[in-house]
């Protein structure tokens, strides 16, 4: 199945920078870069989520937020609880907090899931700017209910003084802490090529090409997608719960509609509809994000300039701009 | 009656948002996101020129002309590119100029706040039938959204130039063979739309303090007013946006009583202002979910 083209050679050499840049770091012992690609890591993770719906199903999701932050609430409350010794809900049964990551990323993908399936049955009834409206309207509902919702903290959000456990895996250390991030970042791509390599993903691209065409040929699009979409929210969800555990606090701004659109940038910038489209895409706005911010406090008008000149002169993205044209499947 | 006052108040604001946005996507098939940013630079300049000058009118028309300004030169420059593109590409576009705007905005004008003092004509209260009072600047604010909803339309169905921006949303290849120069009017219509933004944002300075990052609540807000309208309907707009606002004020009075009728004091009032602050975007899914297309869908 591995052919040898430019495509594949840039993956392999943006997957080993990744893996290389934090080895390096611990060798010349700068903790702050391992932290950093732990950071790239798992921003790159939330892409690949957003890039299954959006790049190969064509559904402009602007509010995947809402899953990154769902991810992110569900660690930082189930470790809030475990932390005081709580229970999350005892009027009927009682349900303690848990510092176990295995445990709170089966939470995440279900609870995920379920809130997907919920967006997707509406807004997936629209097409166009009104599901891309619709999408983000979800996500800023949730965001203004974790804003108003004092319980969990509301707008100073929630810290998560013990960082949650794996078995027989110390996750303070930095290292280890970058190593799963990664594991569950090759993970989510790895499901990805799956997913496109099979029956669905093809369905999920003609949908996305021609819907018409896939509904006399017996597929109902509306199912397909709301698939792609669930599976896609999962992904960044998941992403979302790592992410709340690397700095230690969650807040309503992993929800906010900022989020949402620095995602969307990550898959852009990388390339709509490329498998590791997303980690270029997150490595290159990390790396200007930290290097810009560090000439100038202005960053932000200087990173704003280097996307409008992505969008408007560089269709494809990074790996577009590399590797040509992407073969049609 | 103060409070559905204060919601039509709101709704007005929303509604010259939401004309320039539901006009620009209208005409040119554009979401522009760097709309609310627009709407900061009016603010902005009017609040400055009013410190500087002294009378609030000439810092509300150099708003006005700031944002219109700013609008004619963005479309010029970049908003051009991306009328043939995909939505996907002017969402990120337009998010990159938020970025561009918010900082050159803060570098120009520094990062604190400014204030805005009421203009001492419209100071005071005015007592409504009924006996309540009711602040005059409001109250003008109601007015100056009536009297652009009434000049929009006279402008969009009686001049040639509303002619020629019904014709652009029906078919720009056609106009452009008959003669008219599209991409001039495209520019002026995205320069009004920009005005009208900043004539929002001169106006909302009295109200609120004057900061980087205002347009966005309120950018998303006129999104919801237009998908709730019908996106390019003027009317809709309108509607939708007094909808909007009057539901909106309504809900953050309302819902935390309500609850306190058979809930203790303290959840009544978490739970009714979450409840309150999601109540617009529930309204939107309702009405999406009823009429994918909005209230009013502009006919294409």
């Amino acid at each position: 199945m591995f052919q040898l083209n430019k495509e594949n050679v840039l993956n392999w050499i943006i997957g080993l920078s990744l893996l290389m840049m934090p080895i390096t770091a611990l060798i010349l012992d700068e903790v702050y870069y391992v932290n950093l690609a732990s950071r790239i890591t798992i921003l790159a993770l939330a892409g690949v989520g957003l890039n299954l719906a959006l790049g190969y199903g064509g559904l402009v999701s602007f509010g995947h937020a809402a899953f990154f932050g769902l991810g992110g609430y569900v660690a930082g409350i189930s470790a809030h609880h475990a932390f005081e010794g709580t229970n999350f809900l005892s009027v009927i049964i009682e349900i303690p907090g848990s510092d176990q990551m295995l445990l709170i990323w089966l939470v995440t993908i279900i609870l995920c899931a379920l809130l997907a399936m919920i967006i997707g049955l509406i807004s997936l009834r629209t097409e166009g700017v009104y599901f891309i409206m619709i999408t983000l309207a979800f996500a800023q509902m949730i965001y203004y209910f974790a804003v108003s919702w004092p319980t969990y903290g509301g707008e100073d959000g929630l810290s998560i003084y013990v960082r949650n456990q794996l078995p027989w895996i110390d996750t303070y250390d930095a290292m280890t802490f970058f190593l799963v991030c990664f594991v569950l970042l090759i993970g989510g791509i790895y499901t990805t090529s799956r997913i496109t390599g099979s029956v669905f993903g093809s369905a999920l691209q003609t949908s996305r090409m021609n819907a018409v065409r896939l509904s006399t040929a017996s597929i109902e699009p509306l199912g397909i997608r709301i698939t792609a979409f669930v599976i896609s929210a999962v992904i960044t969800g998941l992403a979302g719960a790592l992410y709340a555990d690397r700095i230690g606090f969650v807040d309503p701004s992993m929800l906010s509609w900022h989020r949402s659109g620095e995602i969307m940038i990550f898959v852009i910038l990388g390339g709509v509809g490329r498998l590791w489209g997303p980690v270029a895409g997150a490595v290159l706005f990390v790396c200007l994000e930290v290097f810009i911010g560090g000439v100038t406090e202005r960053w932000q008008l200087f990173l704003g300039l280097v996307l409008l000149a992505v969008v408007l002169f560089a269709k494809g993205g990074l790996i577009g701009l590399v590797a040509g044209k992407a073969r049609h499947v | 009656m103060e409070q559905l006052l204060n919601g039509v108040q709101l709704g007005v604001m929303l509604f010259l948002m939401a004309a320039g946005l539901t006009l620009v996507f209208g005409v040119m098939g554009l979401i522009n996101l760097a709309h609310g940013s627009l709407y900061m630079v009016g603010a902005f300049v009017c609040a400055t020129v009013t410190a500087s000058v002294g009378s609030f009118w000439i810092g509300a028309v150099a708003g006005i002309l700031a944002a219109a300004g700013c609008g004619a030169f963005v479309e010029i420059v970049v908003m051009r590119r991306l009328y043939g593109r995909d939505h996907l590409d002017q969402v990120l576009a337009t998010f990159a100029l938020i970025l561009i705007f918010s900082e050159g905005t803060s570098w120009l004008f520094g990062s604190q706040p400014l204030w805005l003092d009421i203009p001492p004509m419209l100071k005071g209260a005015i007592m409504l039938p009924g006996g309540v009072q009711y602040p005059l600047f409001r109250l003008a604010i109601i007015f100056v959204g009536l009297i652009v909803a009434i000049g929009l339309y006279l402008l969009i169905s009686k001049t040639r130039l509303g002619m020629r921006i019904r014709a652009g949303e029906n078919d720009r290849e056609m106009i452009g063979a008959l003669g008219v120069n599209i991409s001039a009017l495209y520019t002026i219509v995205f320069a009004l739309g920009a005005g009208l933004a900043g004539l929002a944002g001169s106006m909302v300075g009295v109200l609120q303090s004057v900061q980087v990052g205002m347009g966005e609540p309120v950018l998303i807000l006129a999104f919801v007013v237009i998908v709730i309208g019908g996106i390019g309907s003027i009317k809709g707009a309108l509607l939708g946006a007094v909808l909007v606002g009057v539901v909106d004020t309504f809900g953050r009075v309302m819902l935390p009583t309500f609850f306190r009728l058979f809930l203790p004091p303290s959840d009544a009032t978490s739970i009714g202002s979450a409840l309150a602050s999601m109540l617009i975007y529930l309204l939107m899914i309702f009405i999406l979910a009823v009429r994918p297309r909005g209230l009013f869908p502009a006919k294409h």
